[in-house]
């Protein structure tokens, strides 16, 4: 059974505007699922229906085997959620907050402390937990976050954008995290707009381009999906025949100047195994190599190809 | 219910007294009220009609208390207010909670709240004005309407926080308590009023309650203003807990 499931789920808010518009989904127990897309693409109002936040104004919504919509109570029980702006109460020490999450999460009075103090140690705050949440940095109260998001264990647990604003060194302490989760069979809904975030943590990727799934696979998937790799190449000399390199290299795909940079790139379809033989036909014309790279197409190139626009820096 | 309920009552007794700048003018500002009126307006006990009592401090400790519990009430709504602008409120309503704890834990703590704020000016008029007359009775009639009335005046907060969902809606409210409460006998007798605020608090609740607290105050207890004030309290409340339950529901649907 899939923990997360959607048909035609949809959001329409008052004035008009569709944010999330018939997504079908479909997340297997225990896999990284992330969701990807650029600010105002309709992630975070499609969280807010998988966690009973919003209500559907069409479709429904499966999680953890119970519908959002008619039975918001069981999937409460269900779920961990760590929401885009870490909704912590600043006033409250790390240790307070923990006890507060579980007392509400139904954890038995005498378990209440040691769970807490497993959660904290878990993820690094122990010695902070005396603390008040408002003198925490970032990473801590997004640390702080997930420890609230796992208290009572979860079948699923939701990650809105966990590292948005994060250092890298946070950031890669949060990923940790999820990989551990994941070999602990925990199901993870991760939106992000990082590219690279949802590259490595993911096993399967939807993108989301306004309102609507525009493309869903795995990264390697849909990365092969769109394309081959590039040789791109720069030639010895002061004044390289681009020309004459691109003819040369026409015995191996469709080469394309790029005049500004002086570079000759050519798509190849074998990858690696296939630049000796591009260099060497290059040199028997006497077009000496001076540099070149093989360029693997990115999610962002996935972004691109499916919406027209890219990610990065969106 | 109750353990989450508790559990929220704490956090809240708890945030209001580190976030002094919210807590100190629950019983700052009544205080330097009463002490303007109780220095200004002590003659006044001599008009033609003023009823008597046993010190104008005495008369003038019930109106200071509605006031403080007022501003509890307002004091509540800002922190749920808050609570829903940084997004914590999303957090108890994702909770596997009963969505009625939510308001039922802040009323408990305003409930506390209210106790204290009594507690206080009652220590006040027996380190300065003799003290309230109507013995244990008296002293229990006076923290029955006062607590009553303070998770009454905590639901009207929660319900205009949930219903205006920020900050500033909540404090903008504050002007209006203070002009509520000048229209009801909290601070004057209601014979000594002109017309047309004669009228206005004779429908005022806030003059019950504030009669209620005042008569055990200045005098033995009566049965009359204690049980009006009494019902005037409970009435107040049911309304407005009920007004508070609704609005949630409302939020929640609505979103």
């Amino acid at each position: 059974m899939a923990a997360i499931e959607t048909e035609r789920l949809s959001r329409r808010f008052k004035g008009g505007l569709t944010a999330v518009d018939a997504i079908d989904l479909s997340v297997e127990a225990g896999e990284v699922y992330g969701f990807l897309g650029p600010n105002g693409a309709g992630k975070t109002t499609t969280v807010r229906m998988l966690v009973t936040l919003l209500r559907p104004t069409g479709g429904r919504a499966m999680v953890a085997g119970h519908d959002v919509a008619r039975d918001p109570d069981a999937v409460r029980r269900r779920i961990g959620v760590a929401l885009q702006e870490a909704a912590l109460d600043g006033l409250m020490t790390g240790r307070e907050l923990v006890e507060l999450q579980a007392t509400l999460h139904g954890i038995a009075p005498s378990a209440v402390r040691t769970r807490g103090q497993d959660l904290l140690e878990r993820v690094g705050l122990v010695e902070a937990q005396d603390r008040r949440v408002a003198t925490y940095s970032g990473g801590m109260k997004r640390r702080l976050d997930l420890a609230l998001a796992l208290i009572h264990e979860p079948a699923v647990l939701f990650l809105d954008e966990p590292t948005t604003g994060l250092d890298p060194v946070s950031r890669m302490t949060l990923w940790e995290e999820v990989r551990r989760l994941k070999d602990r069979g925990t199901t993870v809904f991760l939106t992000t707009q990082y590219l690279e975030e949802a590259d490595r943590l993911a096993d399967r990727l939807g993108i989301i381009s306004q309102g609507r799934i525009v493309a869903e696979g795995t990264p390697a998937a849909l990365k092969a999906e769109i394309g081959h790799p590039h040789l791109e190449l720069a030639f010895a000399g002061d004044a390289p025949d681009l020309d004459a390199a691109a003819t040369v290299m026409a015995a191996f795909g469709p080469p394309e100047v790029l005049r500004e940079l002086e570079k000759v790139r050519v798509p190849l379809p074998d990858g690696a195994a296939s630049i000796a033989a591009v260099v060497r036909a290059l040199d028997e014309k006497g077009l000496g190599v001076a540099a070149l790279e093989l360029v693997e197409p990115t999610l962002d190139d996935v972004f691109a190809a499916k919406t027209g626009r890219h990610l990065e820096g969106a | 219910m109750i353990r989450a309920s508790l559990a929220l009552a704490r956090r809240a007794l708890r945030n209001t007294a580190r976030r002094p700048q919210f807590a100190a003018p629950l019983l700052v500002m009544p205080t330097l009220f009463l002490a303007a009126n109780v220095g200004g307006l002590t003659r006044s006990t001599a008009l033609p009609g003023f009823p008597p009592v046993n010190s104008f401090l005495n008369f003038q400790l019930a109106g200071s208390m509605t006031q403080a519990l007022l501003l509890g009430g307002v004091s509540s709504g800002i922190a749920v207010a808050l609570e829903i602008e940084d997004g914590f409120f999303d957090r108890l309503v994702i909770s596997p909670i009963p969505r009625v704890a939510i308001v039922l834990g802040r009323l408990a703590a305003t409930a506390v709240l209210a106790f204290t704020q009594v507690l206080y000016f009652l220590l006040i008029g027996t380190i300065f004005g003799g003290g309230p007359e109507g013995g244990v009775i008296g002293f229990a009639a006076i923290v029955a309407i006062g607590v009553i009335a303070g998770i009454a005046f905590g639901a009207i907060g929660v319900t205009i926080a949930l219903r205006a969902r920020t900050v500033s809606t909540v404090q903008g409210i504050f002007p209006l308590v203070l002009v509520v409460l000048f229209v009801s006998s909290a601070f004057f007798p209601r014979g000594l009023l002109e017309v047309p605020a004669r009228q206005i608090a004779a429908f005022n609740p806030l003059s019950y309650i504030a009669d209620g607290l005042r008569n055990p105050i200045v005098g033995s207890v009566s049965a009359g203003p204690v049980l009006e004030g009494l019902a005037a309290a409970v009435g107040l409340a049911a309304a407005a807990i009920a007004l508070a339950v609704w609005s949630l529901r409302v939020r929640l649907r609505a979103v």
